[in-house]
């Protein structure tokens, strides 16, 4: 059984919160002022501040995202934790300094700094926001995973819990406790990571599964071949007639007649080179009637029901081993390169054994480690083995992306606001790079650790991490998921607080021109933030079903189109005007949102639409949306030029 | 252009240049990625963990470098200074 509502978990996960919920409350007492509520009054301390960089940063989509997707495809999610990082090196060596000297509180301070002008505050207001909501979509959905098999409520309960804490935590202190929150939860992260990875090193690797494997034998032999372990080879008959009738067929059916009535097992036939047939073992899920059924049985835990079990086994290690032992860091990598992995798809196509409903065989696939280690094996990566020119473009231009979206992110920018000088600025990002690098090193470790841990859920990636928790003790389970839900809680807070500073700053007073002063400014964006807070809980739960790593690439697209080049020209090319900044932001926004739209990933995964081919050559803008944002920029102010004032 | 800024672009330089390294090798010749030359961890393990350190490490370059005089004349947060009520 994979999740179990335990009370140590609920204990642990109240604490967490409540002591962050406390802390706000506490902090909150200071800030009274708008500079105190957007800024902490420019007094966070440079080493607290890095932390909080990390504690910002290190969103759902990487803590659950990554290490699901390495933990299922192998390599290929850590070449987000590797973009991510680089993304940092623009923010460190370009961006940082000249957005502490230039602006206050937010991004458009900075933008706007030489000009004074209505229409890039407007402009970049706007892209602050979209970018926001954007990132915000992922992080609520993420948090509904978590509640869900931690505390036993439904997904939208989990959205909403998420929603109201951090609008208390935003409300009642602005950046101060914000800030706070997000140190404690970017160091416990990465404390807690780094045990993780040391526990599994000492844990070593082992070949060890709870799904039988049968076979070889000659394909004629099998209806026979296996009545002594009282598997009866199901016959071709009935709704399988025409999918399964066939020694090309992919899947066998059996049954065991101790089993309780209805209970089925799907097999997937692997054919050897010799011609002889191996069954492995697979998990059947259905809908029938809007019940889960589990291999023909309905989902339960008591008599005459069953469960989908855990996965994630190592089908062979180097020299026919069993176990390792404790293994060193790059000891545990060569070993996985040298054994076989048993990783787990799915296949949707598989007839039900009640008509017009819905069935998902889960089946074993078992790839040699050399193969789980290198890039390109998840299907959005796999286009850099093929040799169609986009699908190699789509994989540069998301690659480009996570490197430019970094130093886009407003969430992240408001962080230079927070200290004192430019020199604090550049201390923080330094602490900021050392954290979220050693991170990203253990993602690694994570994501193979949890692929080996035996103790995955097949139907979800996002929950590798608190599972492979799980797989060492109860209690560090308990600690895992209240961070990765703090996780969500600190990047949740930064992005609805980015939000309200847009809305307030940029919209309200600079746009609008609302003569408010400070209280009333706090007061307004105090409102923004709960109106955005509820905005989000709405996606989070609308948006149930989307992977939380999903959006998040996406996010750093439309941030790096709509924000990077006008901030790059602003400080690089002196015949900029605001023309052609207020151009480049809403060129860059709308050109790479519409981008997505109408790109082929998401017709498939938003708009449900299977076979969509979409309407744009390849679904990652960046590589075409980035360079327009700064041709656009570049034409703009070459043609406004001498009318600027 | 100030010096802060120049060893800013210069290391960024740098590092962009292996970046590219990075994201090329994976584009067109992955399989280059799948050699293993140390202790039988591949290319593709190695490259990225170094890409990681390699930030940490111009990031403590630029910040050992940087010099501070730039930033007395240029702080220009007049409001920082009044507002501040802590």
């Amino acid at each position: 059984m994979i999740y179990d509502v335990s009370p140590t978990a609920i204990v642990v996960f109240l604490l967490f919160v409540g002591f962050t919920l406390g802390l706000s409350f506490w902090l909150g007492r200071k800030a009274k002022s708008s500079e105190g509520y957007f800024a902490a009054h420019g007094q966070i301390p440079w080493f607290v501040n890095g932390v909080a960089f990390a504690g910002d940063y290190l969103s759902a989509a990487s803590f659950l995202g990554i290490c699901g997707m390495i933990a299922f495809y192998g390599y290929d999610g850590f070449l987000y934790s590797v973009g991510f990082l680089a993304g940092w090196i623009v923010a460190l060596f370009v961006v940082a300094e000249p957005m502490k000297k230039l602006g206050k509180y937010t991004f458009a301070d900075a933008l706007d700094a030489k000009f004074n002008s209505k229409g890039i505050k407007l402009a970049a207001g706007i892209s602050t926001l979209a970018v926001s909501i954007f990132y915000l979509i992922p992080q609520m959905v993420g948090a509904g995973v978590l509640i869900q098999p931690l505390l036993g409520f439904p997904h939208w309960v989990g959205v909403l819990m998420v929603g109201a804490v951090v609008i208390t935590i935003v409300v009642t202190a602005g950046m101060v406790s914000t800030t706070y929150v997000q140190f404690l939860k970017g160091g416990l992260l990465v404390v807690f990571s780094a045990i993780l990875t040391i526990l599994i090193l000492n844990r070593g690797l082992e070949t060890k599964s709870n799904f039988k494997e049968l076979g070889p034998v000659a394909w004629d032999a099998l209806e026979t071949a296996f009545a002594d372990k009282e598997i009866e080879i199901l016959p071709n008959d009935g709704i399988w007639k025409d999918k399964l009738d066939s020694d090309q067929r992919d899947y066998v059916v059996s049954r065991n007649p101790n089993d309780p009535p209805g209970k089925i097992t799907v097999w997937k036939q692997v054919k050897d080179a010799n011609n002889l047939v191996r069954l492995l073992e697979c998990q059947l899920l259905e809908t029938r009637a809007g019940k889960r059924y589990i291999n023909g049985l309905p989902e339960g835990t008591g008599e005459g029901q069953a469960q989908l079990e855990p996965v994630g086994s190592l089908s062979k290690l180097p020299d026919d081993k069993t176990e390792t032992g404790p293994l060193g860091a790059f000891g545990f990598i060569k070993t996985i390169q040298n054994s076989e992995v048993k990783l787990w798809r799915d296949d949707k196509k598989f007839p039900s054994l009640k008509n017009g409903d819905k069935a998902t065989v889960y089946y074993p696939k078992l790839v040699p480690g050399s193969q789980v280690l290198r890039p390109g094996e998840h299907p959005k990566f796999a286009g850099i083995r093929r040799d169609g020119i986009f699908d190699k473009l789509n994989f540069l231009s998301l690659m480009l992306a996570l490197f430019c979206g970094t130093a886009s992110l407003p969430h992240i920018l408001i962080r230079y606001y927070t200290v004192k000088d430019a020199a604090s600025a550049r201390k923080s990002t330094i602490v900021g790079i050392a954290s979220i690098g050693f991170f990203y090193v253990l993602t690694l470790f994570l994501g193979l650790g949890a692929m080996t841990s035996g103790a995955m859920d097949v139907s979800s990636s996002n929950m590798a991490a608190p599972l492979l928790a799980k797989s060492i003790s109860p209690l560090l389970f308990a600690i895992i998921s209240a961070i990765a839900f703090t996780t969500v809680l600190g990047t949740v807070s930064g992005l609805i607080l980015a939000s309200s500073g847009a809305v307030t700053h940029d919209l309200a007073v600079s746009f609008l021109g609302l003569e408010l002063d400070d209280q009333a400014q706090v007061r307004l964006a105090k409102i923004a933030s709960v109106v955005v807070g509820v905005i989000a809980i709405a996606l989070g739960i609308l948006f149930k079903g989307l992977n939380v790593g999903y959006l998040v690439g996406w996010a750093f697209s439309v941030a790096a189109s709509a924000n990077l080049p006008a901030l790059v020209m602003l400080l690089f090319w002196k015949k900029t005007t605001k023309q052609g900044i207020i151009a480049a932001v809403i060129v860059g926004m709308v050109s790479s949102l519409a981008w997505i739209l109408l790109s082929q990933d998401t017709f498939k995964s938003v708009y449900g639409i299977a076979d969509a081919q979409g309407v744009v050559p390849f679904s990652q803008p960046g590589i075409v949306t980035i360079p327009l944002g700064f041709l656009t920029l570049v034409v703009v102010s070459l043609m406004t030029g001498k009318s600027k004032s | 252009m100030h010096f802060n800024m120049k060893l800013g672009l210069t290391l960024f330089a740098i590092y962009l240049l292996f970046y590219c390294g990075f994201v090329f090798i994976n584009t067109f010749s992955p399989q280059t990625m799948e050699q293993t030359p140390i202790e039988g961890v591949n290319v593709a393990i190695l490259y990225g963990f170094a890409l990681i350190v390699s930030a940490f490490a111009l990031a403590l370059i630029y910040g050992v470098f940087c010099r501070p005089e730039e930033e007395v004349n240029s702080t220009s947060d007049p409001v920082a200074t009044t507002k501040g009520d802590v």
